[in-house]
C-alpha cells in the first residue's frame, strides 16, 4: 500500500499539478497509512473514518490552477459544474468547501468524489485504489481549467466584463507556460511496425511523450496501432505513461474477446482504420483544444446546451473539424461521429473532450498533428480573446 | 410511499392463508428493497432448518422496479440454504420483479408447507392457492409454456421449479419467466419443500415516482456511463457476447478453472469462446425488463446460449472440449432447474475421485441421473462436498461454506480468494466481485496478485453490492455506473435524501445482519476459508507469467484485517460494539 501511496505522490508532482513534498496521499485498510507525516492528517482521518473508501488525496496544486480553483470557489455558492465531457461523464459535478473541517467537507464527499476546499486545494477519494483518488484530482484540475477559459471567452462575448477574471489572466497563462515543458517534441521512432514487439514498444514510447507534452493527464486519452488483421490498442483505463502490459491486441472480425478490457474508443479507432490508410491513432486532452472545441458564438442555436451530442454546424478549427460525441458506442457515441470527421484530415477535436489525431504509418506525424492541433487552438483562443468586448 | 407499494404478501401454505403485511417507511428506507428488505423479514426465522415449514422463503422487489431507472427489473430472492446451512439470496433477472409491483406488492414472504403441490396467483382478481399436482414432472420449458396460457397470464411473471428440485437436488433453482435463474443454493429445493410448484402474477397498476425530472437526469448519467463502458456494449462486451465475453479473457489470464481446478488453463479453450458460439448459433440478443444491455444471447433455433460459468464449468472444469456439449448441458440444467455452477463442480469431483472421463455422452447422463435423483447422480445432487466427504476425500471439493467456485481461480486473482471465503453465501463471486478491478479494470486496475490492503476492498465492494441487490438494479451496471448515479436513481423515484456514502452505510447493516445469521447458526472464522489446493498447487504457468499457490499466511493476515474492518471479533463472529452500531440485535 506504501508503495502505492508514493507512487501517486509522485505522479502528482511529475505531472506538474502539485509542487514536490506537498501531496498528502492516504491509504486504508484496517489501519490508516500516510506517505508522509503532516498535522492535517487528523482532520483528514476524521473525513476517512466517516466514509466508506481507501484512500484519499489531499494536495494544494500548482499555479495556475490552485489560482483558478480559487476564483470558481468566490464564484460558486455550493459547487462548479463544468460541462466538459470529464464532468459530464464521471465527476457530475465538483463541491466547493469553505473550510478544512470534516464537519463540512464529510457531507461533500458523501454525494461526489472529490471537493475543492477554497483557499486549500482539492480533496479525492478513492474505494478501491488511490489511483481513483489521482484520476478525480487531475479531472478536477483539468475541468476547472477548461471552464475558467470557456468561461472568460463567452463574457467577453456578451459584453460582461469579468475583472476578476481578467485580473488574474496574465499570471495564469505566464504559470501556465511554465507548466508546459519547454519543448512539446519527442523522439519517435519511424514505421511501419509489422512485430509486436515493435508495435508496444512505439505505442508505449508515443503515449509517454503525449503525457510528457502535457497533452493528456495521465489514466486520460487512448493510443493504437493497426498491423495486418490486429488493431493493438491501450486497455480503458490506462495511463499513456505506462503502456506495458496494458495493450490489447484485438483481432478486427471480434474473432476474440480478450479485448473487452481494450479502450470504450476501440469502434472508432477500427472504423477509422477500415476507412482509411492510417495506421496509428492518437488521442489526447489538450486543453485548448477542448476550450476552443466549446466555444461556438453562433446566436440562438437551437442545440445550445446540447452541443456535445446535437450540434450539427460544420465547425472547423482551421483545417480541423470540431465534431460531436460522447465517450463510447453508443447512438450519439464517437463511434459513429468520430470516423467519418478524420476522414481525409490529419484529426479532429471532439466537443468538451479531446483531439484524435492519425499517422500513416507511425506516431510521428499523429504527435506532431496533436502538437500542432493544440497550438493552433491555443492561437486561435487568444486572438478571440484579444478582439474588443462585444456590445 | 413513493417508489414502494408498501404492501408484502405473505402466504402460509400450512394454513392456506394470505395477508398483507405493511411495514413502516422507515423499514423501507432503511432496507431500501430486495436483498435488505428480506433480511430484515428473515433475521428472526433463521435458525430454523432448511425443511421447516416454519422457515419464510421471501420473494422481494426494491425501490426502482415498475420503473424507468436502468435495469429495474430485477428482484431478490431468500431463504436458507439446504446445501451450505447459510444465508441464501439471488438476484435474479426476467419480468417477475416488474409485475409483481405492478400488482401491488414489493414482495412475498412464504411459509408453511402445502400438502399437496400447489400454485399461488396473483391478478387483478386477487390472490389464489390452486393445486398444481398435475405440473409435477414437467419440464421448465413445458411448465412454463402452460403457465403463460393460463386465463389472463399471458403477459404475466413465472417463478417456478422443475424436476430437479422435485427429485432433492440441495442445488435447485427456482426458475424465473423460463429462462432467469434464482440459481445457487438450493432455492428451488426450499420452495419444492413448501410444495410450492410455481407463483403466476400479472398486474397493470403504477409505482408512483417522486420526481420524474430527477430520475431522468439520472438515468441519463448512467446511460452515457454505460456507452462508455467496454465491458458493457463495446464491441467485445456484454451487450454482442453475453457473459460468455469473459472467456477468452479468463483464458489469457491464466485463471480459468480447469479439471476441478488442479489446472488453470485449457487448450481448447480458444475454440470454444463467445464468437465461436455466434458463429455456430447466429445468436440473437435478449435481456430482462428494464435493461438495454441484453446481455442473453439465443440461437437462431431457440437454443439458450450458455452465460460464462456454464461456458467455462462444462469446457475447461470437467475437460470437455465439445462445444454442442456445453449447449446440451446448459439445456439438461435449464430444463430441470437446477444450478448449472453446482452441478458442474459436482461433476468434476466425481471425475477427480473416480479418474472418470467426461465425455459428452457420460456429462449429459450424469446430468440427467443428478436431476432424477439416481445411480451415483443421487449422492452428487447433494453437492460436492457431500459426495467428496462420502468419498473419503473431502478435500477434492472446491467449496466454501459448501458452496462450489464459480470460474475464476482465485490464484489468479487474490482478491477473489478472500472474497470466496468472506462471503456470506459461500463460494460465490458475486457478493464482492473482485474480478470488476483485478481483472476488468474498473472502477481502475488493482494488482490480480496481491492481497495488500483488498481486505477494506471486499469490505467496501460486499456494502455496495448488498446495495445493489437492495436496489434491486444489475451488477453488471456497475461495471460503468456507481452509486453516486444510482443513489439521484432513488432519490429521484422515493423522495429519499441519499448518498452513495449514505447507502453505502444502509449495504453495511445489510451485510453484516447476514454475518450474525450465519454465526446464529454455527458459522465462524473456519468456515470463511477456501480449500487447501489453492495454498499448496500452482496453477498451469506460461513462460511469461507464473501462477503460484497463494501465500496462506498473507491470506489470514489480510482474513484478519477483514474482520477488523468488518467490526468482527478474531473469530469473523458479530460483537455487541458493532451490532450498537448498526442497530442490530447480537
Amino acid at each position: 500500500m506504501l508503495k502505492l501511496l508514493h507512487k501517486y505522490q509522485e505522479k502528482l508532482v511529475g505531472h506538474g499539478l502539485c509542487e514536490p513534498g506537498k501531496p498528502l496521499v492516504g491509504g486504508v485498510n484496517d489501519t490508516v497509512i500516510w506517505n508522509r507525516p503532516d498535522p492535517l492528517t487528523a482532520e483528514l482521518e476524521a473525513i476517512i473514518a466517516a466514509l466508506n473508501i481507501n484512500s484519499i488525496i489531499f494536495a494544494r496544486p500548482t499555479e495556475p490552477f490552485f489560482s483558478i480553483l480559487n476564483y470558481h470557489c468566490r464564484r460558486s455558492d455550493a459547487e462548479l459544474v463544468p460541462e466538459d465531457t470529464e464532468t459530464r461523464t464521471f465527476l457530475h459535478s465538483i463541491p466547493v468547501a469553505r473550510s478544512m473541517a470534516a464537519a463540512e467537507i464529510v457531507p461533500l464527499l458523501r454525494k461526489r468524489k472529490g471537493c475543492v476546499v477554497e483557499g486549500h486545494g482539492v480533496i479525492a477519494f478513492g474505494t478501491v485504489s488511490p489511483e481513483q483518488a489521482f484520476v478525480v484530482f487531475s479531472s478536477i484540475i483539468f475541468s476547472a481549467f477548461v471552464k475558467f477559459f470557456v468561461d472568460y471567452a463567452y463574457a467577453r462575448h456578451a459584453g460582461v466584463a469579468d475583472m476578476a477574471a481578467a485580473e488574474i489572466l496574465p499570471d495564469v497563462l505566464a504559470a501556465y507556460d511554465r507548466f508546459l515543458p519547454a519543448e512539446a517534441d519527442a523522439d519517435l521512432e519511424s514505421g511501419a511496425f509489422t512485430e509486436e514487439d515493435d508495435i508496444l514498444r512505439a505505442m508505449a514510447r508515443a503515449g509517454q511523450a503525449t503525457v510528457d507534452a502535457r497533452m493528456v493527464d495521465s489514466f486520460f486519452g487512448n493510443i493504437s496501432y493497426f498491423a495486418g488483421d490486429t488493431v493493438y490498442i491501450s486497455q480503458t483505463g490506462s495511463s499513456l505513461d505506462e503502456l506495458e502490459g496494458c495493450i490489447d491486441a484485438c483481432p478486427i472480425d471480434n474473432s476474440a474477446s480478450t479485448g473487452i478490457t481494450a479502450s470504450s474508443e476501440l469502434v472508432a479507432h477500427r472504423d477509422i482504420y477500415l476507412a482509411g490508410d492510417s495506421r496509428a491513432i492518437l488521442h489526447g486532452h489538450p486543453k485548448f483544444s477542448v476550450i476552443m472545441s466549446m466555444l461556438c458564438f453562433e446566436a440562438a442555436c437551437e442545440n445550445r446546451g446540447k452541443c456535445h451530442i446535437k450540434c450539427d454546424k460544420q465547425r472547423f478549427v482551421a483545417d480541423v473539424p470540431v465534431i460531436p460525441g460522447e465517450v463510447g458506442t453508443g447512438p450519439r457515441g464517437l463511434s459513429n461521429t468520430l470516423p467519418p470527421a478524420v476522414h481525409g484530415r490529419r484529426g479532429a477535436i471532439v466537443y468538451g473532450h479531446g483531439v484524435f489525431t492519425v499517422g500513416k504509418k507511425d506516431f510521428r506525424d499523429a504527435f506532431a498533428s496533436l502538437s500542432a492541433i493544440e497550438a493552433l487552438c491555443r492561437q486561435t483562443y487568444m486572438r478571440i480573446i484579444a478582439g474588443p468586448v462585444q456590445d | 410511499m413513493h417508489g414502494w407499494s408498501g404492501k408484502i404478501l405473505t402466504v402460509n401454505l400450512t394454513e392456506r392463508t394470505t395477508a398483507e403485511l405493511i411495514l413502516p417507511a422507515e423499514v423501507y428506507q432503511r432496507n431500501i428493497g430486495g436483498k435488505g428488505l428480506c433480511g430484515e423479514l428473515l433475521f428472526d426465522h433463521f435458525r430454523y432448518v432448511w425443511d421447516d415449514p416454519r422457515l419464510p422463503l421471501a420473494f422481494m422487489t426494491g425501490p426502482l422496479n415498475n420503473t424507468s431507472s436502468p435495469t429495474s427489473g430485477r428482484m431478490t430472492v431468500m431463504s436458507r440454504s439446504p446445501l451450505t446451512g447459510a444465508v441464501c439470496d439471488a438476484s435474479v433477472g426476467g419480468r417477475l420483479g416488474t409485475v409483481l409491483k405492478r400488482a401491488g406488492y414489493d414482495g412475498i414472504l412464504v411459509t408453511g408447507r402445502s400438502g399437496d403441490w400447489c400454485g399461488l396467483t396473483i391478478n387483478e382478481s386477487g390472490v389464489a392457492l390452486q393445486s398444481a399436482g398435475h405440473l409435477a414432472g414437467f419440464a421448465i420449458s413445458d411448465l412454463h409454456a402452460r403457465l403463460t396460457t393460463a386465463p389472463g397470464m399471458q403477459s404475466g411473471a413465472h417463478a417456478m421449479v422443475g424436476p430437479a428440485a422435485e427429485n432433492g437436488v440441495r442445488y435447485a433453482a427456482i426458475v424465473f419467466d423460463g429462462h432467469y435463474f434464482a440459481g445457487r443454493g438450493g432455492l428451488g429445493l426450499v420452495m419444492a419443500e413448501k410444495r410450492l410448484k410455481f407463483i403466476s402474477v400479472s398486474g397493470t397498476l403504477k409505482t408512483d415516482v417522486f420526481d420524474r425530472n430527477e430520475l431522468k437526469l439520472a438515468r441519463e448519467e448512467i446511460y452515457r456511463l454505460v456507452a462508455a463502458s467496454p465491458v458493457l456494449t463495446g464491441d467485445l462486451g456484454l451487450t454482442n457476447y453475453g457473459t460468455g465475453a469473459l472467456y477468452d479473457l479468463m483464458r489469457s489470464r491464466r485463471m480459468m478453472p480447469t479439471n476441478n481446478f488442479r489446472q488453470t488453463y485449457f487448450e481448447p479453450a480458444p475454440s470454444m469462446n463467445a464468437y465461436a458460439y455466434k458463429k455456430r448459433y447466429a445468436t440473437k440478443k435478449f435481456g430482462c425488463a428494464g435493461c438495454h444491455i441484453l446481455c442473453k444471447k439465443v440461437g437462431e433455433r431457440g437454443e439458450i446460449i450458455p452465460e460464462f460459468e456454464t461456458m467455462s464449468h462444462f469446457s475447461a472444469l470437467v475437460g470437455n472440449a465439445d462445444l454442442d456439449a456445453v449447449v446440451a448441458a446448459n439445456r439438461v440444467c435449464n430444463e430441470t432447474g437446477m444450478d448449472t455452477i453446482s452441478a458442474a463442480v459436482a461433476l468434476a469431483t466425481y471425475a477427480e475421485i473416480t479418474g472418470l472421463q467426461m465425455t459428452p455422452e457420460v456429462l449429459l447422463k450424469m446430468l440427467e441421473d443428478i436431476a432424477c435423483g439416481r445411480n451415483d447422480g443421487a449422492l452428487l445432487g447433494q453437492g460436492a462436498l457431500r459426495y467428496a466427504r462420502e468419498s473419503g476425500r473431502p478435500e477434492v471439493a472446491m467449496v466454501s461454506k459448501g458452496l462450489e467456485f464459480p470460474a475464476y481461480d482465485p490464484r489468479g486473482a487474490y482478491g477473489m480468494a478472500l472474497a470466496y471465503a468472506t462471503s456470506t453465501r459461500g463460494g460465490c463471486h458475486l457478493r464482492a466481485y473482485p474480478v470488476a478491478h483485478e481483472i476488468l479494470r474498473k472502477p481502475v486496475a488493482t494488482d490480480r496478485f496481491s492481497l495488500s490492503g483488498k481486505a477494506r476492498i471486499i469490505k467496501i465492494s460486499e456494502d455496495m453490492n448488498a446495495v445493489v441487490d437492495s436496489l434491486t438494479a444489475c451488477k453488471f451496471l456497475f461495471f460503468a455506473a456507481s452509486l453516486e448515479e444510482y443513489a439521484k436513481a432513488l432519490q429521484g423515484v422515493t423522495g429519499m435524501r441519499t448518498s452513495a456514502q449514505e447507502l453505502l452505510k444502509a449495504g453495511e447493516r445489510i451485510y453484516y445482519r447476514e454475518r450474525i445469521m450465519n454465526a446464529r447458526n454455527g458459522f465462524t472464522a473456519a468456515d470463511d476459508d477456501i480449500p487447501a489446493r489453492f495454498f499448496r498447487e500452482s496453477g498451469s504457468s506460461s513462460e511469461s507469467l507464473r501462477i503460484d499457490p497463494i501465500n496462506r499466511s498473507e491470506f489470514l493476515r489480510e482474513r484478519a484485517a477483514y474482520y477488523r474492518i468488518r467490526g468482527l471479533d478474531d473469530q469473523g463472529l458479530p460483537t455487541q460494539e458493532k451490532c450498537r452500531e448498526l442497530d442490530l440485535p447480537c
